[in-house]
């Protein structure tokens, strides 16, 4: 494999990669900073002991989302220089700004929560957690900004004396329609991963052990529950929202998520089909009639452009080459996206119902509810960014810059498949201790919380400046 | 002045700050098999840094995020030139950074050696390619009109590069262990003090050659006289902070071994002056401040989002830096679990036996 193909790979990997840990960061800074909220205006200590049980999972987890981040960011001048030398002067700038803004907030309020238990009041304590979820909120929008401009460019100019894209209007780079649909879509997606998690894991505490703090986890299994299905039901909204828009401005990612060759009017949705490997001919499918061209274009007659057609319009104006991508992995990905979020979502609603009718979990069903729920929003999101971003191809700058001519022309095939077996091979190794931690941690169940020091019944005379850290490495 | 020379002078405070912030928990990691005698100990020397190494590390992302914003030509050149030397500093820095959080959540001695070991060799690797790094980017190294690099990996391990290495790493350790000697208590303490001492006559040495090597290096560089009076001044800083660490005045020492890395950190900004990365096949062919840097419109707007948000920034993380002020010693870290506290009785009583 040439030193393009090496490169395409490796961002595969780590994005996919880095993109297990973002949303769980995401979703879950909510969900604890929410648990935390609890226990400070009720003083339940259910809440306390579910904030630092989910705390320690969110934090196991952080950690990967921060380390493989930096990868995210150096990979683009270390394996698309041209890239970066073409679209640095519009793509830089929402990267520093994530950095500056959002980075720096997470990193530092996590710090001081983790480590702040007893070192600040509990007000000031219960609102760094907020302030780092904010932070999140704030990464994601700045990210997806950039990511934006990669699908729809807005706001530049291509200038022919530096051979570069220029910015013109940084306003429409950040209100650019793609990240405006993109940015709820993703954070919906956030949640539903922390909502299946938490439920997921509330759901095995109270099948594998029925006597042990049920109450709480009753409580947890209904808050993972809310947020799935409330977040489901955004996914569809906003996906709606932004299949029209991915319609309007990248039509070829449209009809390749169908594999729609022709074009069409009333043009049907297939939830299964069989054919040949890209999809080009058919032999079997099971077909909703409409639901394409509802979902592209709003109306159930309206026309959805088919590849060939899209094929021919941007050779005429791009010149000769193919401009369709891989339509197996477009089509395949699109549908598990929807169809796993959907699923997930159902267990959740099945688990909510169960929870208010006050029925109990057991049994084979609910035992495998708990397995699948977590990695239901999981997967959902790596399809999705595997579709969003296969979709573009082959471009990297959609209409603007061929993925071919971003690599590095510096770096050797060499030098690329090096970097990518050994982040592979760390990757696999840290997955391999990351989920051995957090099982760990699931089985241990909520922990104890040690009566407060000095009250009572602490008889020790050592003096506050002696006392053990609430919280230690 | 020219926005580009004011965005000269941010990516170098951004570099700054990661190497007055990092550099202490870089020296941190590397001291930990070197100072921590025994379990109990190491994590008072990882506590020193637990709640700050995160904020820290921030500062070299938001370096490359602003250098990828305000210059990049010398983004993509640098990190596609630098290509196997930053894999390894990744590399390092993921295994570090995961050690810092798992390794206290299990109780095994072996799980916790091997995480030590990640933090030590995590640590130590970036603390010199750092300084290789900005050898070679003050040095100079080969690239061509197109504005690429076109020497190899081991171009970039020349002799004035390591020597960079090893000034960095001596550098880190020495305030590291100031650091340590700041807050810690007994033993470490003591012993911390003793070290800084020992590691920072060498980073003096060291440095000092570093610097004439690069008076001669850049021979005829715009600011050459400036450029010696700051190195000077970061020589004099870091005989300053020995001499308070010798007084035991560690607050005074820990504020000499920041301004030197910060001087010295300034004083190679102010030789490389305009270039960004001269190139050494044709003077021509160098990244300056204006061939690399975005447009001024770019410039602009980034201008005003770090006016804005670096003296905040600034100010949360020294709010953090206040919060975790106090000393820690062993009777602060909570008590072990029964297995390791037994593995690590064992141990000690293999060594009080075998002479």
């Amino acid at each position: 494999m040439d030193s393009l193909g090496l490169a395409r790979w490796q961002f595969g990997i780590t994005t996919v990669y880095h993109y297990f840990f973002v949303p769980i960061t995401i979703g879950m800074a909510f969900l604890v900073a929410g648990l935390q909220t609890a226990w400070y205006r009720t003083g339940k200590e259910k809440y306390l002991r579910l904030t630092k049980y989910f705390g320690k999972l969110f934090l196991i987890n952080f950690a990967m989302g921060v380390v493989t981040g930096i990868v995210q960011e150096f990979q683009f001048g270390m394996n698309w220089s041209d890239y970066s030398r073409f679209v640095g002067d519009i793509f830089g700038a929402p990267l520093a700004i994530e950095g500056l803004l959002a980075f720096f907030l997470e990193s530092t309020f996590l710090g001081l929560w983790i480590f702040g238990w007893d070192k600040l009041s509990k007000g000031v304590h219960l609102a760094t957690i907020w302030i780092a979820a904010a932070g999140t909120l704030l990464s994601a929008y700045f990210i997806l900004a950039a990511n934006s401009f990669m699908q729809n460019p807005v706001g530049y100019q291509y200038n022919p004396l530096t051979g570069r894209a220029e910015l013109t209007d940084f306003g429409a780079v950040l209100t650019n329609k793609v990240a405006l649909v993109t940015f709820p879509h993703t954070i919906a997606g956030a949640f539903i991963t922390a909502g299946g998690l938490v439920l997921g894991i509330a759901l095995w505490n109270l099948i594998r052990h029925a006597q042990r703090d049920a109450d709480a986890f009753r409580s947890a299994a209904k808050l993972g529950a809310a947020t799935v299905v409330v977040a489901a039901a955004l996914l569809a909204i906003t996906g709606d929202r932004q299949a029209k828009v991915m319609t309007e401005v990248q039509p070829m990612k449209m009809a390749s998520a169908e594999a729609l060759y022709t074009t069409t009017e009333g043009a049907s949705f297939s939830i299964f089909s069989i054919g040949t490997p890209d999809g080009s001919e058919e032999t079997f499918s099971i077909r909703v009639p409409k639901v394409l061209s509802f979902l592209a274009t709003g109306d159930f007659n309206g026309k959805v452009e088919g590849i060939n057609d899209l094929q021919s319009a941007y050779a005429a104006k791009y010149g000769p080459g193919d401009y369709s991508p891989n339509v197996a992995v477009t089509y395949w990905t699109f549908r598990f996206m929807i169809g796993i979020g959907m699923f997930g979502a159902l267990i959740a609603v099945w688990a909510w119902w169960r929870i208010r009718k006050g029925k109990g979990f057991s049994g084979k069903l609910a035992w495998w509810a708990a397995i699948t729920v977590p990695f239901m929003g999981l997967f959902g999101n790596s399809f999705g960014w595997v579709f969003t971003e296969m979709g573009r191809q082959p471009w990297i700058v959609f209409g603007l810059m061929p993925t071919a001519a971003g690599v590095s022309p510096s770096v050797s095939a060499t030098e690329v498949l090096i970097s990518m077996v050994g982040f592979t091979l760390v990757y696999g190794l840290l997955a391999f201790v990351e989920v051995k931690l957090l099982l760990k941690y699931i089985k241990a169940g909520l922990p104890e919380i040690p009566s407060a020091p000095g009250s009572g019944t602490d008889s020790s005379t050592e003096s506050e400046d002696e006392r053990p850290m609430a919280f230690a490495y | 002045m020219e926005l580009t020379t004011v965005w000269f002078m941010l990516i170098a405070v951004l570099w700054i700050g990661y190497f007055v912030l990092e550099g202490f928990d870089f020296g941190v990691g590397i001291l930990l098999p070197i100072l921590g005698r025994d379990d109990r100990e190491r994590r008072v020397l990882l506590n020193t840094i637990g709640p700050l190494w995160d904020g820290n590390e921030v500062w070299l992302l938001v370096a490359g995020g602003a250098t990828f914003a305000a210059f990049p030509e010398w983004y993509a050149t640098l990190f596609s030139g630098f290509y196997l030397p930053l894999f390894l500093i990744l590399i390092s820095l993921i295994l570090r950074n995961v050690a810092f959080e798992f390794r206290g959540k299990h109780d095994d001695v072996k799980w916790r050696a091997w995480w030590d070991r990640a933090i030590f060799f995590g640590s130590l690797l970036p603390a010199i390619l750092w300084g290789v790094a900005f050898g070679n980017i003050v040095g100079g190294v080969d690239i061509d009109a197109d504005k690429e690099y076109v020497g190899t990996f081991f171009d970039l391990l020349n002799p004035y590069a390591i020597l960079g290495g090893l000034v960095t790493l001596s550098l880190f350790v020495t305030h590291g262990a100031v650091f340590l000697s700041l807050k810690t208590l007994g033993d470490v303490r003591v012993r911390a003090r003793a070290i800084a001492l020992k590691s920072g006559l060498a980073a003096a040495g060291l440095a000092v050659a570093f610097l004439t090597w690069t008076y001669f290096q850049r021979d005829g560089a715009q600011h050459a006289g400036w450029f010696m009076v700051l190195a000077a001044l970061a020589a004099v800083s870091l005989l300053a902070g020995l001499e308070a660490t010798r007084r035991g005045r560690e607050g005074w020492a820990f504020i000499g071994t920041a301004a030197t890395l910060a001087l010295a950190v300034t004083s190679l900004f102010t030789v490389l002056f305009p270039n960004v990365m001269p190139s050494s096949l044709d003077a021509a062919w160098s990244l300056t401040t204006t061939n690399a840097a975005s447009t001024h419109k770019t410039l602009t707007i980034m201008t005003w989002v770090a006016a804005i948000f670096t003296p905040l920034v600034v100010l949360y993380q020294g709010w953090s830096i206040y919060v975790f002020r106090k000393r820690l010693g062993v009777q602060h870290i909570p008590a072990d679990s029964p297995v390791v506290a037994a593995a690590e009785a064992l141990t000690k009583a293999a060594a009080n036996t075998t002479p």
